[in-house]
């Protein structure tokens, strides 16, 4: 039977059976970078964040002010940059560019790298900015009247709360960066989308070939989306706590039981 | 009797907006002082003053004999010898009861784990919260979560303890909770400065009064002095109106 003669559902078995292995590998591939770039990205984007929220102390001079006004407006033109402008030319910019303008050769993998996370850390830095911001400005006064010092307070009461705020982002991020690593394929990137124009360009099945690749899509992302909230429930702890009752002088009463021989109120 | 806190012409602008127009005024130890005075007055922000948490305009707060607005103490180990007991209680909401009466003995004091725990669990159970250890700030009510605060506080074995109106937040069910913690503490002879709209509290806990208006001391003396004899007109005033309201 040629592939013309089969039916919708006979050639997406046929699809499966012939290109499984290079649909999974294509998969994994676009899970790794998806996962990789946004954990990176989430590290640039705390940094970035993090410096956007410094307010000048009263106490430090001029140099230290101007110092932060450069590096501030700096990170803001590469948030503004890689913010405003389309990954699949920032891929094409940096992977050609700096094969001919430094004669350097990126390599595809590292040049995928390096776009991805810093195109999602252009959008977590922002998002990291609010997340700060959000955290109530008592938890900071708390921190600093107990006597713990600027960073202290930043890493121990607001860069937690900062975290759990930004939760549902990252899930955000991590689900878009699954499905735009596809321009990728622009540099070459064998990964899921790069995978789905080989097999439609192969055998000119573009319906199949693109339903199985969107259900994978949608199986990587709905995966990813449910292990998230689990994750942010986690963090917010159990709805309930236990009272600790291992003080001994609340189980005198409980502890003894009722003899019925000898009687009495016990 | 040992001067802790010496406050000499302290003076506080937000912009053009005098808030605090020269307050002079000494902190003994065992002195627990109520500040009282109509909202607006700069009780808050003289409280904030002290602990830092407002950068002076001038003037000078003494510790110890030495200026904290002129750099001569570190800030943060001064922050941990004059603890503050928020209105708004600023509990640490990603930790636990038990964690937010250790952290910052664990940071800011480098005490052992052992000794930060077994220092909490005795303040907490000295305001009654022992129980709720592992419980959520959210999961508390505000008069338990003020007591937590308080036992966060007093962990840190403070020199003195500034209270910005703790009970302000509060429904009126839980202010006696907070006040009777407050009352046992002084008993204990802390050195505490409250800032109040309590009069009872103020009138029968504390050994001294200051009544503020307008960014200045308006009149200080012994509770007796100020609620039976109030001197200027405007504490008259001002105590009518709790007295006869």
């Amino acid at each position: 039977m040629t592939l013309a003669e089969m039916n919708f559902f006979q050639r997406m078995l046929y699809i499966l059976e012939r290109y499984s292995g290079s649909l999974l590998r294509g998969a994994a591939t676009t899970m790794a970078i998806a996962i990789l770039c946004t954990a990176l990205g989430c590290v640039i984007g705390f940094a970035v964040g993090l410096v956007q929220t410094i307010e000048p102390q009263k106490k430090d001079g001029a140099v230290k002010r101007g110092i932060l006004k450069v590096i501030k407006f700096i990170l803001n033109i590469y948030v503004e940059v890689f913010r405003g402008t389309p990954m699949m030319l920032q891929a094409a910019f940096i992977y050609y560019g700096a094969s001919s303008l430094f004669n350097i050769n990126l390599g595809m993998w590292t040049a995928a790298i390096i776009i991805v996370s810093v195109n999602t850390g252009a959008y977590m830095a922002e998002t990291v900015r609010g997340g700060i911001l959000s955290v109530d400005p008592g938890q900071k006064e708390g921190a600093r009247a107990i006597g713990l010092t600027q960073s202290q307070s930043m890493l121990l009461v607001i860069l937690p709360q900062a975290l759990r705020n930004v939760m549902p982002q990252i899930g955000n991020n991590l689900i878009i960066n699954i499905k735009d690593t596809c321009v990728l394929s622009i540099i070459g990137t064998v990964e899921l989308f790069f995978t789905f124009r080989s097999i439609s360009g192969a055998l000119y099945t573009y319906f199949e070939a693109a339903t199985i690749t969107m259900a994978i899509y949608f199986i990587l992302t709905f995966a990813c989306s449910r292990i998230l909230r689990w994750v942010e429930s986690k963090m917010d702890g159990p709805s309930n706590f236990d009272l600790a009752t291992t003080d001994m002088l609340a189980f005198t009463s409980g502890m003894t039981k009722y003899d019925e021989k000898k009687g009495g109120t016990h | 009797m040992e001067e802790i806190l010496k406050i000499e012409h302290l003076v506080k602008d937000f912009g053009t907006n005098k808030v605090l127009k020269d307050i002079d005024f000494s902190v003994y130890k065992g002195d627990v002082i109520s500040i009282i005075g109509s909202s607006g007055s700069g009780k808050s922000t003289l409280l904030r003053c002290i602990n830092m948490l407002e950068d002076a305009t001038d003037g000078s707060i003494l510790y110890h004999g030495k200026d904290i607005l002129k750099g001569g103490v570190n800030e943060d180990a001064y922050r941990t010898r004059v603890g503050m007991v928020f209105q708004s209680f600023n509990l640490f909401n990603n930790y636990t009861v038990l964690e937010n009466c250790i952290i910052g003995q664990r940071y800011a004091l480098k005490r052992s784990k052992e000794e930060a725990r077994e220092k909490a669990m005795m303040y907490l159970k000295r305001v009654g919260m022992d129980q709720y250890i592992n419980a959520k700030p959210r999961q508390l009510s505000g008069g338990q979560k003020q007591r937590v605060a308080i036992a966060r506080a007093l962990a840190m074995d403070p020199e003195v303890l500034l209270f910005d109106e703790p009970t302000s937040a509060l429904d009126p069910e839980m202010v006696g909770e907070v006040l009777d913690v407050m009352s046992d503490l002084a008993k204990t002879g802390m050195t505490m400065l409250v800032v109040t709209h309590e009069m009872a509290f103020a009138r029968d806990v504390s050994s001294r009064v200051i009544f503020m208006s307008d960014g200045k001391i308006e009149e200080e003396g012994s509770p007796d002095e100020i609620f039976q004899n109030p001197k200027s007109e405007r504490t008259k005033e001002f105590l009518s109106r709790f007295t006869n309201g």
